[in-house]
């Protein structure tokens, strides 16, 4: 088991030196500078010799192999770099965003499990009920509806019409303001897990496995418990984990509705001004959240299932 | 549509002076909503260029001018009186006596010395140093030349002269939130988390990405202001949210889009409390210089005359628009009120382009951002346009940080922008100088001899009236020559709830309202009181 943990983290390794490449390259091609972007909005008018003064007090004047080498040299020291735009580091501006954007995340999946998971059990134990049928309606309808449309929604019902519940906003960090964005942003990962749980619900319980259970005399609460739940927990799991993993990056739109202050906001204005550290610093953030979640992900299948880790 | 200039002029006017004309209140908060963005990137306002910074600023720093949106013009913030020098190049400036910062420190010289030679610090790169680099000896220290900026002296604790290059007025310049003063004698790495500044209001809190909290100022140095104890500066930059929280009463102030425009229109509880105003932008689509077609004259004119701004107005933007007369609003004294807008007539166009020897028509490219005020969908939509008099256009996509950078490298056959055009016109013409480079701002390269000699005139016209005058003439002198297709100016509207007073039209940035002027009366929700 020790050695399959330090395998699966030595693999996220190579993974993030890839996606630094790539984020590094994709942003050095790009049409648009820090410097210019500053104007773009025609408020003020361009400054060449600001310009060229920002540019080489950033760096960017510098080749192209070199800010990479700088780049990584910075990585290798943990360190993300100095925001274009605030002139503060990218660590802190990352760290003074990332418990909001963890809250969001956390109590959106919450909500996605409590209420996904019991669902889709309860619809495979009794396929082609009006239960079963509900459930997948409003599954499929919770996987198509767009988050941005959900959450007007929400806000006009909950707080426009009903008074219950404020619009937006981080408030002082209490439940009342999380509630609306963290639905908005459960619910569609509650559809997958409603779908996926009866999915895999119902492939287990076809199992010959289960009809030797029932031939030996087993309770039908013993079967699901023992050789139902812990079979078809594998397939949950992978979609907790791939959804939770990727929930951060998803989070942006919420975020932005919302006036959240989570690292997903910081992301969208920092690509909008071509603050460059910040962007690279904020995905590496996302990307290496969705690694640890999925490393996670794995060592809970060998811990569910010996025959991966056997592999 | 001067009609209805003139009704908007008078309602926003009327808000005002219907607020003044009760008795202000004391006490409550101001949930106020900053809305260009999720994000305050820094507290030090010296090294912001935008606008979303400035809502913070506002409330907490003072520039040496300020500017009175009722009467249009820059005046004396931290100065009791200015004497002028007869060729119009040196100001004394004698300092408020009362004026004091958030941590009790008098306003003194020192202080505006040693704030503006730290905008104009090389090291620094802000965006403020070129407005220094109108005083003596600023462009020399901007360079990294000298150690000092030699036009600015200390006489004494509270007279400070100042020696511009030109005797252009300096308020326009050095009324900018990126001009404010900061106390010399604060540790200045601290202004960008605990701001300490000279405004009515005094740093609270900042939660990253969520607001800005400002309270009351009790030393404040205008008597019996301001009037609120708090304000939350919010972050809100998704309009459909902005309404939601706006309609539920959670925000006291929205800048409202086109669509939301409308809707707040018809809407019997909304339409009474919109404050409307012709801000200082026009949206334009200018021509290149290198692009064959566009070096005749006639052929710029003729697509001035081929375009239906109006109904792209009324259709597109809900009529959250004034269509453009010329380059510069119709705020600003040299505007001229007897110009007319180019008028829509295809045919005029086509006669104009067949005296161009383009009777066949051709083709041409238009940078364009996805805005949807002034970018690709404006685009599309005068394509069938100009198609009827034998013009074909296609929209060249480009992301929004792209396009400065673009503009200014000449790499386009046209592009649509909204450029500021105020408030001061002799800066904002500069722009169409023949010696301003167009990687500074003369983004088509204007080059007119007439043009030129009318904006040097004015440039050394110490009366103001005739600079004026000057002035009018080369903005109309640019109407003729259409160096861009003359589309709209902007019509800010802002959504405010009933209980709210004290705001203003501010033609610069409808969103940028003076804090210490804004009052809740009894209506107001009990968490506002």
């Amino acid at each position: 088991m020790l050695q399959f943990t330090i395998r699966r983290i030595l693999q996220v390794i190579p993974t993030i030196l890839v996606v630094a490449l790539l984020i590094f390259v994709i942003f050095s091609v790009v049409p648009g500078s820090f410097a210019a972007s500053l104007f773009s909005d025609g408020r003020t008018t361009a400054n060449p010799e600001m310009i060229a003064q920002l540019n080489r007090e950033l760096g960017l004047d510098l080749p192209l192999p070199q800010r990479f080498l700088n780049y990584v040299m910075d990585l290798a020291h943990l360190d993300l770099g100095t925001s274009f735009r605030t002139r503060q580091p990218v660590l802190q501006l990352i760290n003074d965003r990332m418990w909001a954007s963890l809250q969001l995340a956390v109590a959106a999946m919450i909500f996605a499990v409590v209420i996904g998971v019991p669902l889709g059990f309860t619809a495979a134990m009794r396929p082609g009920s009006i239960l079963d049928s509900v459930t997948m309606i409003g599954a499929v309808s919770g996987l198509s509806m767009p988050q941005f449309w959900l959450g007007l929604l929400l806000m006009y019902l909950f707080a426009l019409q009903l008074g219950w519940l404020p619009s937006f906003g981080y408030g002082d960090g209490s439940l009342r303001n999380l509630i609306l964005p963290a639905i908005t942003l459960g619910v569609t990962p509650l559809a997958l897990l409603a779908r996926t749980t009866r999915a895999g619900v119902l492939d287990v319980m076809n199992a010959d496995f289960i009809r030797t259970a029932h031939a030996k005399g087993m309770s039908e609460s013993k079967v699901v418990r023992w050789h139902v739940a812990r079979n078809a927990l594998v397939l949950v799991v992978t979609t907790v984990g791939l959804q939770f993993g990727s929930m951060i990056g998803q989070a942006v739109v919420i975020e932005k509705l919302f006036a959240w202050p989570g690292i997903g906001s910081l992301l969208v204005d920092s690509v909008a001004i071509r603050d460059i550290p910040v962007v690279q610093g904020t995905i590496l953030v996302i990307v290496l959240w969705f690694l640890l979640i999925n490393t996670a992900v794995d060592l809970i299948y060998a811990a569910i299932d010996p025959r991966i880790k056997q592999r | 549509m001067f009609k209805r200039i003139s009704l908007a002029g008078v309602l926003a006017l009327g808000t005002a002076i219907c607020a003044f004309a009760e008795e202000p209140r004391h006490g409550g908060t101001l949930n106020f909503t900053a809305p260009y963005g999720s994000n305050f990137a820094t507290l030090d306002i010296h090294s912001s260029p935008s606008i979303q910074e400035m809502f913070i600023s506002q409330a907490i720093h003072r520039t040496l001018y300020s500017w009175d949106a009722t009467a249009n013009e820059p005046v004396l913030e931290l100065a009791t009186s200015v004497d002028v020098s007869d060729d119009g190049l040196v100001y004394t400036y004698h300092l408020l006596p009362d004026a004091v910062f958030h941590n009790g420190d008098p306003l003194t010289a020192d202080d505006v010395i040693f704030s503006y030679k730290r905008i104009a610090d090389p090291a620094n790169a802000f965006p403020g140093a070129r407005r220094i680099s109108t005083i003596k000896g600023g462009a020399e220290f901007i360079a990294g030349e000298t150690d000092e900026i030699e036009g600015l002296k200390k006489i004494d604790d509270k007279t400070l002269e100042i020696t511009f290059t030109t005797p252009a007025n300096p308020g326009f310049a050095l009324m900018e939130n990126n001009m404010a003063i900061y106390p010399s004698n604060v540790d200045v790495a601290t202004q960008a988390t605990e701001p300490v500044g000279l405004g009515p209001f005094v740093f609270k809190q900042h939660v990253p990405g969520s607001q800005v909290v400002v309270e009351k100022f009790e030393d404040y140095y205008e008597d019996d202001k301001p009037y609120l104890d708090r304000v939350n500066i919010i972050l809100m930059a998704e309009g459909s949210a902005r309404d939601v929280a706006f309609r539920n009463q959670e925000v006291d102030v929205s800048i409202l889009g086109s669509t939301q425009y409308q809707s707040y229109q018809e809407d019997p509880a909304l339409q009474e409390h919109l404050l409307e105003v012709a801000e200082v932008f026009t949206r334009n689509i200018g021509f290149s210089p290198e692009f064959e077609p566009f070096q005749d004259k006639r052929v710029r004119q003729a697509i001035n005359h081929a375009i239906n701004s109006p109904l792209i107005i009324e259709r597109l933007l809900k009529d959250k628009a004034y269509p453009a007369v010329g380059w510069l609003p119709m705020s600003l004294s040299a505007f001229d009120k007897e110009r007319k807008p180019y008028e829509y007539d295809p045919e005029k166009a086509k006669a104009l382009l067949a005296e161009a020897g383009y009777e066949d028509g051709f083709e041409f490219e238009v940078t364009a951002t996805p805005d949807e005020s002034w970018g690709v969908p404006i685009v599309e939509a005068i394509l069938p346009m100009l198609n009827e008099v034998g013009i074909t256009v296609r929209p060249k996509p480009i992301e929004s940080a792209a396009l400065g950078e673009t503009v200014s490298s000449g790499d386009f056959q046209a592009f649509i922008w909204s450029n500021q055009t105020g408030p001061d016109p002799l800066s904002v013409l500069r722009c169409f100088y023949s010696k301003t480079a167009q990687s500074s701002c003369n983004y088509t390269a204007f080059s007119n001899p007439e043009f030129d000699a009318l904006f040097e005139e004015a440039e050394a016209e110490l009366d103001p009236e005739k600079q004026t005058d000057l002035l009018r003439q080369a903005n109309n002198l640019l109407q003729d020559e259409a160096p861009v297709w003359f589309f709209n100016y902007n019509k800010a509207v802002m959504a405010y709830q009933p209980w709210v007073h004290g705001l203003v039209p501010n033609a610069n940035e409808l969103a940028l309202q003076p804090y210490e002027l804004i009052w809740l009366d009894e209506s107001a929700p009990e968490s506002r009181q």
